[in-house]
């Protein structure tokens, strides 16, 4: 940057440069300090992540009673069909629970989010490394 | 405890304009009336920030601006370029379920959002419209899905109905999520205005500075269930667009 600083020699491709890094510097800034603080933060409470993980898992089981029931009504095969489900119920919504605290797959997972910061801050992740 | 003083009384819905359609009551409530203000409330916000529309933002229209902004990065962010054509969708869900929250948080007002009916009502048709793109885009490829990659066959038939059914499960923790936050904490709130009243002069003064704090909590949950609704949405959306 430093040789060419006067501004009548390459001025507009310099600027429309600086322009751009500006933008996207700018952007990724702001994307980075609004997943931080609303993100991160507030849901990283342990009470907000025991009500994440409570639903996660009742639903599922939830869902499992309904198709096992449904079904149940529909064969005329009462109680089996039921139980049937509620156990794979209750492994989906392990499941569920599984994928929403670490983060990966085709979560019902919010903490997807890491990965989309991930995204964002790759570049300046080895420094946070480096000085822990 | 006195009639009308429950805590549950608040989530009562009354109906204000009986109308019945083909014999199913579908009368303008104060449920219906609070999302009417709702909707109202966000028009004169958006319109009325971007009325000026000028160079220079002054307050309301960097507001209005901003509210615009954080939902563009989060698509951003979360789906990619892709999500562009669904932006409106989801400022639409983002800002309805917000300013519902913060219309319950008025004294003597109704909470929409704290009912299964109205969340699950929302999550219901997400979910059916994400998998409806994710079907539209990928075909009968959509039903890779159901089947993570890298799996033995010989697991299929007991993973399939597992991973199913925990596609299922999303309308449902996504609408219960809202919900239950939004009725607990408006309950709370109530219980502990009752206990500032039966405690008196005396000790009333400790539920008091709950309430005050709880009152501060419950607007930052307000702001971040909305959140959570719209980014979970984003989530599906994002699988729906690019399966794995």
């Amino acid at each position: 940057m430093s040789p060419d600083h006067d501004p009548d020699k390459k001025a507009p491709e310099d600027l429309d440069a600086f322009g751009k890094k500006l933008s996207k510097a700018r952007e990724s800034e702001e994307a980075r300090r609004l997943w931080k603080s609303n993100v991160t933060r507030p849901p990283k409470s342990a009470l907000g992540l025991a009500f994440r993980v409570a639903v996660e898992l009742v639903s599922a089981v939830a869902v499992g009673l309904a198709i096992g029931w449904g079904l149940d009504y529909l064969l005329d095969t009462k109680p089996w069909l039921m139980v049937v489900f509620i156990i794979l119920g209750f492994a989906a919504g392990v499941i569920n629970v599984y994928r929403m605290a670490s983060g990966f797959g085709n979560a019902v997972g919010y903490e997807r989010d890491n990965e989309a910061q991930a995204g964002n801050t790759a570049d300046d992740a080895p420094d946070e490394k480096g000085k822990d | 405890m006195a009639e009308g003083h429950s805590p549950l009384a608040q989530f009562e819905i009354k109906t204000l304009v009986p109308i019945e359609i083909a014999g199913v009551d579908a009368s303008f409530t104060n449920s219906s009336l609070f999302m009417v203000l709702t909707v109202i409330t966000i028009s004169l916000f958006l319109i009325g920030g971007m009325r000026k529309g000028a160079l220079v933002p002054g307050r309301w229209q960097s507001m209005a601006e901003l509210s615009y902004v954080f939902i563009a990065n989060m698509i951003k962010d979360t789906v990619g370029s892709e999500g562009r054509p669904y932006f409106p969708f989801i400022f639409t869900i983002f800002m309805f379920v917000l300013v519902g929250n913060l219309w319950g948080m008025m004294p003597y007002s109704f909470t929409f959002t704290s009912h299964i009916a109205v969340t699950f009502a929302m999550a219901f048709f997400i979910f059916v419209g994400v998998t409806l793109i994710a079907i539209a885009k990928h075909k009968l490829h959509f039903l890779s899905f159901f089947m993570p990659p890298g799996v033995p066959i010989v697991m299929a038939p007991l993973l399939v109905p597992i991973e199913i059914i925990s596609y299922l499960s999303r309308p449902i923790s996504l609408s219960v999520r809202l919900f239950a936050n939004m009725l607990a904490g408006h309950t709370l709130l109530k219980v502990f205005a009752g206990f500032i009243i039966s405690l008196g002069v005396a000790a009333g003064w400790l539920p008091f500075v709950f309430v005050i704090a709880l009152t501060g909590l419950e607007f930052v949950i307000a702001f971040l269930q909305a959140f959570v609704f719209a980014i979970l949405t984003c989530l599906y959306l994002n699988d729906a667009l690019h399966l794995h």
